[in-house]
């Protein structure tokens, strides 16, 4: 068992293992990478790339995706 | 083009390359649920359905994304920059919609003010020149302003869309000289987005020779959202063929309908 790290996911802290990647982010909350927008640190991640994206400790994700809008 | 039996002949109306089936393009949001949303945008014959980039609610308290009830091949889903202030974050929430793979269309929104929701012209002429240059296909929500829809055209906007009246007032067509001459002067698409509020509203506004209308409140709040999604659908194809038919010159004076001869002595 990795250390863990605190990350700040859509702006509440969350404790995760310290070798996360992008994608085991998705997949610890439940989420569908085919449906989620990934960005770190204000820079998008590519879908393809979510697996090799490894998280680091202080990262600010944002986790978002289209809801009902005008 | 018309004859006996038909209507004059339309063309589709086609955006940036894109030719779409209607000319009537609605907003998913202020539904009291899906499922009066998703009968109420089919009742309305619309293609084009708008969405917002939002977090995912990672507590789960709320619904599923829009995509849970719009199925994306059925739909073309216009992203929007609907609740920036600024081009930078239009300019982010755009690349981030980009990324969610449906399409480079993006409703561009900067907003000025938050009572008004007006448009910050300024923001949106500086966030349109470099989503465009990025490869975006920009369709600009805008004042009825033609220094700013053109200026918007010059900076390679695949549609200008002004607004009839603020977004969600339901004031309907507030000016629609404004509208006309922004219309006559400029040859990328006019779609009228926001301020409709009711059937006529609409057909007033096609009757102005724009190529299209955006709305969403007028079908959300409405008191039976379905039933006003078949009247939007009607009032947009009766003010688009009014348009074409052109109408008869107004006259202050009345000119009689029957024969002014042949009466009897």
């Amino acid at each position: 068992m990795n250390e863990e790290m605190t990350v700040v996911v859509n702006g509440e802290e969350r404790q995760i293992d310290g070798s996360s990647t992008a994608l085991d982010l998705l997949h610890s909350l439940g989420l569908d990478s085919r449906t989620v927008v990934v960005e770190v640190n204000r820079e998008i991640v590519r879908r393809p790339a979510l697996e090799n994206t490894q998280l680091r400790d202080g990262d600010q994700i944002e986790l978002v995706h289209f809801v009902g809008g005008g | 083009m018309a004859n006996a039996a038909g209507a004059p002949a339309d063309g589709n109306l086609t955006v940036g390359g894109h030719e779409f089936r209607s000319r009537l393009m609605v907003g998913t949001g202020k539904y009291a649920d899906n499922a009066t949303m998703v009968d109420a945008i089919g009742a309305s014959g619309a293609e084009v359905v708008t969405v917002a980039v939002r977090r995912i609610d990672l507590d789960r308290t709320k619904d599923e994304g829009i995509l849970y009830h719009l199925d994306p091949n059925k739909f073309f889903l216009l992203a929007n920059t609907a609740g920036c202030y600024s081009a930078e974050d239009a300019i982010r929430y755009a690349r981030l919609a980009r990324e969610a793979g449906f399409n480079e269309f993006i409703k561009l929104e900067v907003i000025g003010d938050e009572e008004t929701l007006l448009p910050d012209v300024e923001g949106l002429l500086e966030a349109s020149r470099t989503l465009v240059a990025d490869g975006f296909k920009v369709m600009a929500y805008t004042n009825d302003d033609l220094i700013t829809a053109l200026r918007l055209e010059d900076a390679g906007c695949s549609a200008v869309m002004p607004l009839a009246s603020p977004i969600g007032s339901g004031l309907g067509l507030i000016n629609p000289y404004n509208i006309r001459i922004i219309k006559r002067r400029l040859s990328v698409p006019v779609i009228v987005d926001a301020g409709v509020g009711t059937a006529s509203d609409a057909c007033i506004t096609m009757e102005q020779g724009v190529d299209g209308i955006l709305m969403n409140t007028a079908l959300a709040a409405a008191e039976d959202p379905i039933a006003m999604g078949h009247a939007m659908k009607r009032a947009v194809e009766a003010g688009r063929l009014a348009f074409l038919a052109g109408r008869m010159p107004q006259r202050e004076i009345a000119v009689p309908s029957s024969p002014t001869t042949g009466m009897l002595s």
